[in-house]
């Protein structure tokens, strides 16, 4: 059939023809406003994130230590059981070197983002975050990192409370 | 549950910007899937509709939107909606409700129009993620495949020269095809190498661009393919989907599990027990190149590191062993999200009754299998279907 079919429907537009205002258009522009309650783990996670410290969750069943912490296990598929701390130290299990912002623009330097699985957690549990005191040639993985805390004047209980990981070196223990 | 075949498809041009709205080009895709199977929109008992975020199109409701367009006008209609997962898993909800016996005849009509978001819908992407783990950092979505695709090649220790044969093979496959937006005949490996770095190791030419497009299939049952003489069919002879939790800082990015699940609950239902000898030729998903080597393991139809080498060595090249995106792709023909069913069930139909005309693969293929992917790195939606 594709051979037979002369004519495929569709007429291209340029980005000069929107913009432009060559072809008829109407525009319109939303204002969506949202608040979330952050629940049982979270409130707690995001507390502790302004005291500088991370927490998890333990399930027995499954004997998880579980990061970032929750109410139910989504395996065991019953309540979690307590509250455990764990390290801000962690190990890089993989990274981006970002010339784009949120917005895909360009930017000409570059974002270290990638996700840090961390001591105390079960095996490659972890979180996204950005990665700083390392070049882009530095940055690898497997590499150990630490959190870099925002001074505590400066935290709102969100994981920017994270600066963000910098390299563990064993001086700076 | 009942046999189910494909009896149509249809697909409108893919491209950055087209000005028919949503509707138009649903409807355009649906008359020419509706034509090719010679019925009309009376013949058809029930309609799927899939389609991606509303953000993209900026209105809610997105399915009733299109409803009109995709042939629905008071009839049993459902939009179903699986992210980018949607390309593939439509065609599995169209199939459930002629397996089950419920429908003799339904349409399936996947639509994308990105371009309507502004100045890019790069920034709607932003809406997906989670609002207190990952909003705060400002994600952009490019990151969590730079993010796979990094611990992809730590793994198994892939060069980037190595994921960008993929690009380069997708683009010139879609040179046959009619509906491509980003077909390139002389694109080299050193072209997709030395694009822009938009976030290592993703580079420009190893993404496909966002894109406008619409495409429709139409399925029956066996009775009404016999007792209306149809001869153009290609059977879904099996179906599968699978999705991780979206705690996805909480797995190893490296394999794809939720794939190979949904693959071997299809190759179970298909009576596929050996995979790479049994499937002809294959349309994973690749909206970025190493997506088609990390879903040619996840289909198991390459070990955990040898898609690549597979790609080096010729074998998923249209004339090879295990021709691979045949279609010319995502990266070739274009992503416009739940339309690319056109290149994946839709190419699958036009191969397997041997109307793919320059695309079609040189030697006798029975059976293929196609695959799509989505949400936060974790579902998977895999179709079988046989000559």
């Amino acid at each position: 059939m594709t051979e037979r079919i002369t004519k495929w429907p569709g007429v291209e537009l340029s980005a000069a023809d929107l913009n432009e205002g060559k072809v008829t258009q109407t525009r319109f522009r939303p204002n969506a406003k949202y608040a979330w309650s952050a629940g049982e783990a979270m409130s707690r996670f995001l507390a502790e994130l302004q005291n500088g410290r991370l927490i998890a969750r333990t399930c027995r069943s499954c004997k998880r230590i579980l990061f970032p912490p929750r109410m139910f296990c989504e395996v065991c598929f019953r309540p979690t059981d307590e509250w455990t701390y764990i390290q801000d130290t962690g190990t890089i299990e993989t990274f981006s070197i970002s010339y784009l912002d949120t917005d895909a623009k360009r930017i000409p330097d570059p974002i270290l983002v990638g996700v840090v699985s961390l001591d105390g957690a079960s095996p490659k549990m972890g979180m996204m975050h950005y990665f700083g005191d390392m070049t882009k040639d530095e940055i690898r993985i497997g590499m150990r990192v630490k959190a870099v805390w925002k001074p505590w004047e400066e935290r709102r209980g969100s994981v920017l409370d994270i600066r963000h990981f910098g390299p563990l070196r064993k001086d700076a223990k | 549950m009942r046999k189910v075949g494909v009896i149509g498809a249809g697909m409108t041009l893919f491209r950055r910007r087209l000005q028919e709205t949503g509707k138009e080009m649903c409807f355009e895709a649906t008359k020419m899937a509706l034509d090719s199977a010679g019925l009309t929109r009376a013949d058809i008992d029930m309609v799927v509709n899939g389609t991606a975020p509303d953000a993209f199109d900026g209105v809610h409701m997105k399915g009733e939107y299109l409803l009109d367009g995709c042939g629905g006008y008071r009839k049993p209609y459902t939009r179903v909606f699986t992210g980018g997962g949607t390309g593939v898993f439509s065609s599995i909800a169209g199939w459930w409700h002629v397996a089950s016996g419920l429908a003799d005849a339904v349409l399936v009509v996947n639509e994308e129009k990105m371009s309507s978001c502004q100045p890019h819908p790069q920034s709607v992407f932003a809406h997906i993620w989670d609002p207190i783990l990952d909003r705060p950092l400002r994600p952009n979505l490019v990151w969590i495949f730079a993010m796979e695709m990094n611990r992809y090649m730590h793994v198994h220790g892939v060069k980037k020269e190595d994921i960008a044969r993929v690009a380069v093979k997708n683009k010139r496959n879609a040179v046959g095809h009619p509906c491509a937006q980003l077909a390139d005949p002389k694109i080299t490996v050193d072209d997709v190498l030395n694009s822009e770095v938009m976030a290592w190791p993703v580079q420009r030419l190893d993404i496909s661009p966002p894109s406008d497009g619409a495409s429709a299939i139409v399925l029956a049952s066996e009775d009404f393919i016999r007792r209306r003489k149809i001869k153009d069919r290609a059977w879904m002879s099996g179906v599968g989907w699978c999705i991780d939790s979206t705690m996805w800082t909480d797995r190893d990015l490296y394999f794809p599990e939720y794939v190979a699940r949904a693959a071997q609950t299809a190759y179970k239902r298909a009576k596929i027990s050996d995979p790479r000898r049994e499937i002809d030729f294959a349309e994973p998903y690749d909206p970025f190149d190493y997506k088609e080597l990390h879903h040619l393991e996840g289909l198991l139809l390459a070990k955990k590191g040898e898609a690549p080498i597979l790609t080096r060595e010729g074998v998923t090249e249209r004339d090879g062993d295990l021709p691979v995106c045949p279609s010319g792709g995502l990266m070739g023909v274009g992503n416009p999200i739940a339309a690319t069913m056109g290149q994946k069930i839709g190419e699958l139909f036009w191969q397997l009754t041997n109307q793919a005309g320059k695309r079609q693969i040189p030697h006798e293929v029975h059976t293929g299998v196609a695959q799509a992917w989505g949400d936060l790195m974790q579902y998977g939606s895999v179709v079988v279907m046989s000559s």
